[in-house]
């Protein structure tokens, strides 16, 4: 599903490049997570696949579904099925949730040339997935994410996650900022998700995660590459002994 | 009108003069009237005002006004639905009232010709000072109106708009309105136009004790419009005004907004919406006083630009000195769309008293590119997403007005310009 050659990337703005020769291969209804220290390059790894301008990609390619998705910008991207859940969600005022929500939904259907949804049918998708998320209707009245604690940013997007039925799902420590209850609501919103048609790339600091989310597969990321990959088990790995050792490894 | 001796007269200013010789006879008014249409003209004659006049700076009046176009009262403009579904309406067409108003029970309305016809209405054409070009310029030539009177310890049901429609030409009205102690009031301010035209328009407002008003003004004239308006009111003890303000059209645009808190306790609200396009110029000028302790304002302006147009936003708070405990606050932000578009602000504070909390900020920025970045990734094109971020800039100002029906219309005029500017 997923497959990054060789990827250099760097910040367009100053030129520091960050991803440094990176290879990756997520396949369908595989869930990939990505570990590394602080620095290695995994935020910006998530920012590259959904597109974001702030970051040039110098050489290498990304793969989706076997074709190029470099000169997409990310409303292409996320109609053709990537999703990003945010480190940090923006706070966007004026905007209503229930209003983005609609507008998200139906531009992705109109893009993938189907008709826009009832409104009776939106509203009972999202009602059905706020109830799962444990999600109070009348925070989605509210502006887009303003107000919201950080726990409940998370669900957010998680709901998004759900109601857009995106087919790569990037979770940028989705696990940040939540208590074990939310962690748990989250994980499960996550593996209710999985599916053999959906692939998922996990980020994260922190095996913690991993225990709710299980992986198929995880990898190292450090300074801009891959150095190691290898099953859940390599997540236990990290926790007990640190990235130094891995780091070491590899070097 | 202003201090330097004027060597020569621009072509609007001489076009005014020669009108007020022409329009003379037709003019309603008893000699004290007409003496103060005299004086009126004559502060015309020396000279619209520059940017050499202070208040005047961002607005030079003398080259901004190019054009001044003969009276047509032939031509005809088209009613308008009210903002708010319900409403009494009152018509002016091309200066003059037109048909008869239906209006609830507790207002009274008098066409203001009669008013100037006998008298009555005299000593309220006074100008402000020698920088009220817009107040001179209306006072010279208005000629009909609308007097509205809301009887003490009304509740008006429905809101009362008044429309004010040029096709061409110029016109020169005044709106009075006066809402007795204790009642309740929403006026609805509209106007509009078609076709290229100088429009000069004074509404006044007295907010008797204990009385609350929201106040509207939708303007969307043609973008050919030369619009020069004035808002004044007066509000009394433990009395609440909100006065919302659009601006969405015109080519020369001047509001002025010139309130005076006068009763204690009381409460003054602006929320500003202004949307500029083209190269248009738009400015609204407030000046605010606050004569007495316990009062509170906040005002907050917003302001989209794109193409060449220029805006202005000046606003100035007199906190007197026996005016403590005084808690005023403006804030005016610009979201700036195009290299070429400009917005120039001036706040001012001017306390006199040592007791009060007073604050200003502005602000210009440009689309956040987090904010574009996050909503694309959920798949909404850039152009949508673009259009929602720059409506939600202003829905904020205009949702802070809390009546659901009041926002859906007001939000409706907004999606109407974003359709034919976004």
């Amino acid at each position: 599903m997923l497959e990054i050659r060789n990827l250099h990337a760097r910040i367009a703005e100053d030129g520091t490049e960050i991803i440094r020769g990176l290879n990756l291969t997520v396949n369908a209804g595989e869930v990939a997570a990505i570990m590394g220290p602080n620095g290695s390059g995994k935020s910006t790894l998530s920012y590259i696949l959904a597109g974001r301008e702030d970051y040039e990609v110098t050489e290498g390619d990304i793969l989706y579904n076997g074709e190029s998705i470099l000169e997409m910008d990310p409303s292409e991207r996320a109609a053709s099925g990537i999703f990003l859940a945010f480190q940090y969600p923006m706070e966007i005022p004026g905007v209503a949730t229930m209003e983005f929500l609609k507008v998200a939904l139906n531009e992705q259907r109109k893009a993938r040339g189907e008709e826009p949804l009832k409104i009776s049918e939106f509203i009972a998708r999202v009602k059905d997935a706020a109830g799962s998320l444990n999600m109070d209707m009348g925070m989605l009245k509210r502006p887009l994410n303003v107000g919201f604690s950080g726990g409940e940013k998370k669900r957010a997007e998680i709901l998004q996650m759900k109601l857009l039925q995106p087919k790569l799902c990037v979770l940028d420590e989705t696990d940040s900022g939540l208590d074990i209850d939310a962690l748990k609501i989250v994980a499960e919103g996550v593996n209710s998700l999985r599916s053999p048609d959906r692939a998922f790339l996990v980020i994260t600091h922190y095996q913690r995660l991993l225990e709710h989310i299980v992986p198929d597969t995880v990898h190292v990321l450090y300074k801009g590459q891959v150095i190691k990959s290898g099953d859940k088990s390599l997540a236990l790995e990290l926790e007990a002994n640190g990235y130094a050792g891995v780091i070491g490894e590899a070097a | 009108m202003n201090v330097h001796a004027t060597p020569q007269l621009t072509p609007a200013e001489t076009a005014l003069i020669e009108a007020f010789g022409e329009r003379l006879g037709a003019l309603p008014g008893d000699s004290e009237v007409m003496v103060r249409r005299d004086s009126a003209i004559e502060a015309i004659k020396a000279g619209l005002p520059t940017r050499r006049v202070e208040s005047w700076h961002y607005t030079d009046l003398r080259r901004l006004l190019s054009k001044v176009p003969e009276f047509d009262a032939t031509s005809s403009a088209t009613a308008l639905d009210p903002l708010l579904g319900d409403s009494g309406v009152v018509t002016l067409v091309n200066g003059a009232i037109s048909g008869k108003p239906v209006l609830g029970n507790g207002v009274s309305f008098t066409p203001l010709a009669e008013r100037l016809a006998d008298g009555s209405f005299a000593a309220s054409l006074e100008t402000y000072g020698g920088d009220d070009a817009i107040g001179a310029i209306n006072a010279a030539f208005v000629a009909d109106g609308i007097a509205l009177d809301v009887a003490e310890g009304t509740e008006l049901e429905k809101a009362v708009e008044l429309q004010n429609l040029q096709a061409g030409g110029q016109s020169h009205v005044r709106m009075v309105v006066n809402v007795g102690s204790g009642s309740r009031a929403v006026i609805v301010e509209r106007q509009s136009g078609e076709g290229a035209g100088l429009a000069s328009s004074v509404s006044q407002l007295q907010v008797g004790d204990g009385a609350e008003v929201t106040w509207l003004i939708v303007q969307e004239q043609p973008e050919t419009a030369q619009h020069l308006a004035q808002f004044k009111a007066v509000i009394g003890k433990d009395a609440k005004l909100t006065l919302f303000i659009m601006n969405a059209g015109g080519k020369l645009v001047r509001q002025e907004v010139l309130v005076r808190v006068a009763g204690e306790g009381s409460d003054f609200q602006l929320r500003g919406v202004n949307l500029l396009a083209g190269d248009s110029h738009t400015d609204v000028t407030m000046v605010l006083d606050h004569a007495v302790p316990h009062t509170g304002s906040v005002e907050v302006v917003r302001n989209v630009v794109t193409g060449k147009a220029h805006g202005v936003f000046q606003g100035r708070i007199n906190v007197h000195q026996y005016a403590q405990k005084t808690d005023a606050r403006m804030a005016c932000n610009t979201l700036l769309l195009s290299d070429d578009g400009e917005f120039s602000t001036k706040p001012e504070l001017e306390i006199f008293a040592d007791d009060v909390a007073c604050g200003h900020g502005a602000t210009v920025t440009e689309i956040h590119g987090d904010h574009l970045f996050y909503l694309m990734s959920r798949g909404v094109t850039e152009k949508t997403a673009r259009g929602l971020l720059v409506k939600a800039f202003v829905a904020e100002v205009i949702e802070e007005l809390e009546d659901e029906q009041i926002v859906e219309a007001l939000e409706a005029r907004l999606d109407a310009w974003f359709a034919t500017h976004g």
